[in-house]
């Protein structure tokens, strides 16, 4: 019985320096000196923006990596073909790739002297600006749809699909009556992963941003600024809020992956 | 999180009778192979092509300068003592959450995503806080090679406790109760059942959490630093971009990127081993 007690020490001991003591933290420095600061932190136009901009990614990656996810992972379990196993090692890149890199890849194919340079020359403008940070979060946050949607979809099987192929439905409305509804708690998932990322992403977008204060900086963009310029009341603010969106996303995951086990 | 490999569907009798949006014509496959063109694979080619853009030599110049050589090896240390130690307590939390019973024990289970969810950025300004000069436990190792570490360890927590606990879900409890019976202790129980059969997931686990080490950025900023001492490669790639090498910047990029993917190459080739061993 002592080796139990003594593995709970460990565990949790080790659990209660690394994570929680910290999460705590953050709660305790935001509001050491009053509700006031920080809420004037975060309610400030350039806290403001940042808040703003974050969501912006949010509503653009999020629903274009879901369209993706979802059509991919249909098609890697559907439907066989040679292209499968190079387009699965492809969608892991994501993880494997540093974030730094990733914004470094975005810099060199979209900056000055790039092979897509002409579309900044045309006027839109890539790097230094939204459209870049777009593609950062993008990049960055591919992988989860996909890889919470292919397991789902292996598991339930072709009959139902089958048999409303042979009742006469089309594609669509197999892919709307049947598939989605029973994938539907799997692909929520993944986008709950894909949301906290993009809401979390720091070195891509850090790279491609120039993180220009209320012009391209996102929400951890602006923590980093506000310490840098040794406000710590209004990076922790900010922290706050991250902290927060967090902790939904925490339940949300753990309430999804009860319906999924339901 | 986990990286599965995708490519194990459901033996299919015939496709005639399966009809689903985009399938079987092609115009499913040529959307995908766009989009992961344009979202990953082009700007990864950038920066191959930056990288030997003034040759092979310049190159290899740049991959063996002293700093970069000096962070590599930085990097690589502090992941490999990451994630021994995440190796070890991983594993202890994954099986407290399989088979102890204590109070609390289903908000423990979620706390474990919690850097999954939490911002990198954020984690080191709080780790700061905790563990730097102000530190309200009297612990000060910021900017030291500790610090790398601690941040390292918070970030790839989840990879290990994730891996292992299905496999403990599974095991077949009967196996430890006949090693008992025989007369096996704990120790031998753990050493000769539970650890061989946890080895699939706890080498999976490690090896992605070593990739993610490698490359991670946000967590180690503030609270390790730049300093010479403590400049990790994705901290050193980011100077070089600022100071504009951009031919060196890609360079020790495309030596981080091959390391993530031999080990991504090892997590799916235990995944396909193990699968097949099961």
């Amino acid at each position: 019985m002592s080796s139990r007690w003594g593995l709970r020490f460990l565990g949790l001991g080790y659990l209660t320096l690394l994570l929680l003591i910290p999460l705590a933290m953050i709660f305790y420095k935001t509001f050491e000196d009053g509700i006031g600061p920080p809420l004037d932190a975060v309610t400030s136009p350039d806290g403001l923006h940042a808040l703003k901009l974050s969501l912006l990614m949010v509503a653009i990656s999020v629903p274009l990596n879901t369209i993706f996810g979802v059509g991919c992972a249909l098609l890697l379990v559907r439907h066989k073909t040679k292209l499968n196993p190079g387009i699965d090692a492809v969608i892991n890149l994501p993880f494997a790739v540093s974030p730094v890199v990733i914004g470094l890849s975005l810099y060199l194919l979209y900056g000055v002297g790039g092979w897509f340079s002409f579309i900044g020359e045309e006027g839109l403008k890539i790097v230094f600006a939204v459209p870049g940070m777009v593609l950062a979060s993008i990049f960055v946050s591919l992988p989860f749809v996909v890889r919470e949607t292919v397991p789902v979809l292996q598991e339930i099987g072709t009959d139902q699909e089958r048999a409303a192929s042979t009742l006469g439905a089309n594609g669509w409305q197999t892919f709307w009556k049947i598939t989605l509804p029973s994938i539907r708690w799997g692909v929520a998932y993944g986008i709950v992963l894909t949301t906290a990322r993009v809401l979390g992403e720091f070195g891509a977008v850090t790279i491609v941003s120039g993180s220009i204060s209320g012009q391209t900086q996102t929400l951890p963009l602006f923590v980093e600024k506000q310490y840098a310029n040794f406000n710590s009341t209004g990076a922790y603010g900010a922290s706050l809020v991250l902290a927060l969106l967090a902790l939904i996303t925490l339940f949300a995951m753990n309430l999804l992956k009860r319906k999924e086990d339901a | 999180m986990e990286a599965q490999p995708a490519n194990l569907p459901a033996p299919t009798a015939s496709r005639a009778s399966l009809r689903l949006p985009g399938i079987g014509t092609g115009v499913g496959n040529g959307m995908v192979v766009l989009y992961l063109s344009i979202v990953v694979l082009l700007p990864l080619a950038a920066v191959g092509s930056e990288a030997f853009s003034l040759g092979l030599g310049h190159f290899w110049e740049q991959v063996t300068s002293p700093l970069a050589v000096k962070s590599l090896k930085l990097t690589v240390v502090c992941s490999l003592v990451v994630v021994v130690l995440n190796g070890i307590f991983g594993t202890i939390l994954a099986w407290l959450l399989v088979r102890d019973e204590f109070p609390g024990k289903s908000i423990v289970n979620a706390v474990i995503d919690l850097p999954f969810a939490l911002p990198t950025i954020v984690a080191s300004l709080v780790l700061l806080t905790l563990y730097g000069s102000d530190s309200p436990l009297g612990i000060d190792i910021a900017s030291t090679r500790a610090a790398v570490v601690v941040a390292l360890m918070f970030v790839t927590l989840p990879f290990v406790v994730r891996a292992v606990q299905p496999l403990l879900l599974e095991m077949d409890r009967e196996m430890e109760a006949a090693a008992a019976s025989l007369g096996a202790g704990n120790f031998t129980i753990f050493r000769r059942i539970i650890f061989p059969n946890l080895l699939p997931g706890l080498g999976a686990g490690v090896a992605l959490a070593f990739a993610r080490a490698l490359g991670e950025f946000g967590s180690v900023l503030l609270f390790a630093g730049g300093l010479p001492d403590t400049t990790v490669t994705s901290v050193f790639i980011r100077n070089q971009v600022e100071s504009n090498n951009l031919v060196g910047a890609s360079a020790v990029s495309m030596v981080l990127l091959l390391a993530s993917l031999l080990l991504l190459g090892c997590v799916s080739l235990i995944q396909r081993w193990s699968a097949r061993h099961v």
